[in-house]
């Protein structure tokens, strides 16, 4: 009997499994479990809307931990019990979802569906009634203003990518060969740690301009006017140039993330490799270009398709900066305007789906790259 | 042979060194400036830059001359020897390498006598942090003994309401994600590679298209500008990451380990809270790690999902907030955007071996 049985279903739940007794009285605990979640969700809802301010916002991450963490522990528990009692097929065919099902629900729930209702918004007018076709399209690709929306994001991708890549190289094979390689590695990796809002906040102080007879509080005024310059407003009046020195808050927070990465990978190519070109006469420069960059090409494919995503996604920078104004605003800033500002859920949702299709070649190389492993 | 190559290694050395220290006080002194400015007293940051905190040749007072009362302001006066009107004085005159310099009004201000000497302004303070953290009215007390009464920026509460958003924001996709990276990794079921297609055609989407319909269903649900929002859009946004870096890590687990475990009669249930939860360990902390910080550094989702509402603001938020509307109070936003970076920074340090291996695992894997 043992024999026949699948090997993933262990003997005590073949033991347990069937009758309709069984199977009810595990079902009233899962049925608990999901009052439970919804009870909790109810509860952290109203400790939130009321406006009494009295609770601690720490009760509240507590209880939020309990309910989300305990409500998840005690709905598989549960799920998982109820779905080994049912008759012979099931425990086999479900368990899978109890595993899988949460999660999956979740994403669906806040990505998958959302994506095609803003797509489906995108379709509508301005509050959502009429379709409209694709006039929200053509009243964003012929508005003269996102003409410098786009143009504002190709030099984020361009200017970005290239510096954040080329600088990230450049400190990995430098530290590679340095004494200090672990203090440099953490310095230039730290901004990683700080938000887009502090790193404008630091970033504003150093593009801090004062009036040219006053002294100069911003280190980078405060050098031009020591070299005889007159002092600038970088990210406001200083068109177009300004958005450069938006994009130089990103380089500086990101290069940390690509030097990690081809830090990694330069340690990956065999010194044996190495050594033989240095004893074939090779200098280090034309090491670095005919070895090390072949060699680590598909991480640079990586680390630039992540910035490049990266950077047409900016939002936080450009908001705090400038607001999106003075000619800096970008493909995100301008969908937070429409939306939140002008109430236009056509156009906002035309411009989301703007930025879903320009990402959908990455979409498209990562499923192809899914495909083909062989695991799956 | 060998010591020619050694000494071609020394001469790279220095250059390598000196690029690469160039490098790193380009990235760190930004920061360094902003951490100093934090501690500075709110008149000097407005009236000297931070980098004065270092000795510097500067006019450094050595006498003052305080004017007789009934001396008439409005006409040339003669003081320290040098005769001049109220305006010259204030513009400040030199000769004999002192600067004489008018300080404070016309009527009850005094001649300052100033000499060039190294000097340095270590003026720090605690206001400024004292000031952001307050909740009520805050009265500051400036160098020069005045007081402000001015309105705190409340951020010790900010900072918990941040603690509240991130920590279950952290812990339930987690959890999620490593239920699911086991049922990918170890179970076969219909639909699994479209269930799983659709994980990794997620990774790349961008939250933006999500924001509005969600939004959407919290109004309808009633959660709008609670933590709860904001826990569940950043469930959902870092599922596919967490679900994708945890798979790539469970899939590699060695296999016999879980036969084993099935031969002895094991559920999946035990083997997956007895056996891959504990051997996960290390991805689960790289991605934890990671997930905090994007949560703790987010501004965008907290932006629309809490919105104006004062009480449950996060950090980010009430950092943009006083941007926005006191954007040359550099006190305050020094101070607070050092609040901000706190635990970010203190995260990074301590944990900066598992945030590197998440990086690596999400990158180059898979």
């Amino acid at each position: 009997m043992a024999t026949t049985l699948p090997r993933s279903l262990p003997p005590d739940v073949v033991r347990e499994n069937g009758g309709p007794a069984r199977i009810f009285m595990a079902l009233v605990p899962l049925l608990a479990a999901l009052a439970l979640l919804v009870g909790g969700f109810i509860l952290l809802r109203d400790l939130q809307t009321q406006e009494t301010g009295t609770v601690s916002p720490l009760i509240t991450a507590a209880l939020a931990i309990l309910w989300g963490v305990g409500g998840i522990i005690l709905l598989f528990v549960t799920a998982y019990h109820f779905v080994e009692r049912l008759p012979m097929p099931w425990p086999a065919r479900l368990e899978p979802w109890v595993f899988v099902g949460p999660a999956l629900f979740m994403l669906i729930w806040a990505l998958f569906l959302p994506a095609l209702r803003t797509i489906v918004l995108s379709l509508q007018d301005a509050d959502s009634v009429n379709f409209v076709g694709l006039q929200n399209y053509t009243g964003v690709l012929s508005d003269p203003g996102m003409l410098t929306v786009f143009r504002n994001n190709l030099l984020w991708m361009l200017i970005g990518t290239t510096f954040t890549v080329s600088f990230g190289l450049l400190v990995a094979v430098l530290a590679d060969r340095s004494r200090f390689e672990t203090l440099a590695k953490a310095l230039i990796f730290l901004p990683m740690a700080i938000s887009f809002v502090g790193a404008g906040v630091i970033w504003n102080f150093v593009y801090a301009v004062k009036p040219s007879d006053a002294a100069q509080i911003g280190l980078l005024n405060s050098v031009v006017v020591s070299l005889g310059g007159q002092p600038q407003a970088w990210t406001a009046f200083f068109q177009p140039w300004n958005n450069f020195f938006l994009i130089a808050i990103v380089i500086w927070l990101q290069t940390g993330y690509s030097m990690v990465l081809f830090s990694a990978a330069i340690k990956g190519i065999p010194s044996e490799m190495l050594e033989a070109a240095r004893v074939d006469g090779a200098n280090e420069v034309q090491i670095f270009f005919s070895i090390m960059i072949p060699y680590i090409m598909g991480t640079i494919v990586t680390v630039a398709t992540t910035i490049v995503i990266f950077t047409l996604k900016i939002f936080d920078v450009v908001i705090v900066m400038t607001g999106g104004q003075y000619g800096t605003s970008v493909i995100a800033t301008e969908f937070y305007r429409q939306y939140f500002t002008y109430n236009n859920n056509g156009y906002g949702s035309a411009i989301a789906t703007i930025l879903l299709i320009a990402v959908m070649p990455v979409m498209a190389y990562n499923l192809r790259r899914f495909a083909q492993q062989e695991v799956f | 042979m060998a010591a020619k190559k050694s000494g071609k290694k020394r001469m790279g050395g220095f250059w390598v060194n000196g690029g690469l220290i160039i490098i790193c006080l380009l990235w760190t002194i930004p920061t360094l400036g902003l951490l100093i400015s934090s501690f500075r007293d709110r008149v000097d940051i407005n009236r000297t830059g931070w980098w004065t905190v270092l000795p510097h040749q500067d006019w450094v007072a050595s006498e003052q001359i305080k004017p007789e009362p009934d001396v008439d302001r409005n006409q040339p006066m003669t003081l320290a020897g040098v005769t001049a009107t109220f305006e010259e004085f204030r513009q400040g005159i030199e000769q004999d390498g002192k600067r004489l310099i008018w300080i404070g009004n016309r009527r009850v201000g005094y001649l300052e006598v100033q000499e060039q000497k190294i000097t340095a302004n270590t003026n720090f303070t605690l206001e400024n942090y004292k000031q952001v953290l307050a909740s009520d009215d805050y009265t500051a007390t400036l160098s020069d003994g005045t007081t402000v009464t001015e309105r705190g920026d409340n951020m010790g509460r900010t900072f918990l309401n941040s603690l509240a958003v991130a920590i279950p924001a952290t812990i339930i996709p987690i959890f999620l994600a490593a239920m699911a990276a086991y049922g990918f990794a170890w179970m076969r079921f219909p639909a699994r590679k479209m269930s799983f297609a659709l994980v990794i055609a997620l990774l790349a989407v961008p939250l933006q298209i999500a924001l509005v319909p969600l939004l959407r269903d919290y109004v309808a649900l009633g959660i709008n500008g609670t933590f709860l929002a904001v826990w569940v859009a950043h469930t959902g946004f870092g599922l596919p990451l967490a679900t994708y870096l945890l798979y790539n890590y469970i899939s590699g687990l060695p296999r016999d380990i879980l036969e084993s475990s099935f031969i002895d009669g094991a559920s999946h249930f035990t083997i997956f809270m007895k056996h891959i939860l504990p051997l996960s360990v290390p991805a689960l902390a790289a991605f934890a790690i990671f997930q905090f910080l994007w949560v703790w550094n987010d501004y965008l989702v907290a932006l629309i999902f809490i919105g104006a509402s004062p009480t449950n603001q996060v950090l980010t938020q009430r950092l943009a907030e006083i941007v926005g509307s006191r954007g040359q109070d550099w006190h305050l936003l020094t101070a607070g955007a050092f609040v901000t970076m706190l635990l970010p920074l203190a995260v990074f340090f301590g944990l900066q071996r598992f945030f590197v291996r998440g990086l690596l695992a999400g990158s180059v894997k898979g």
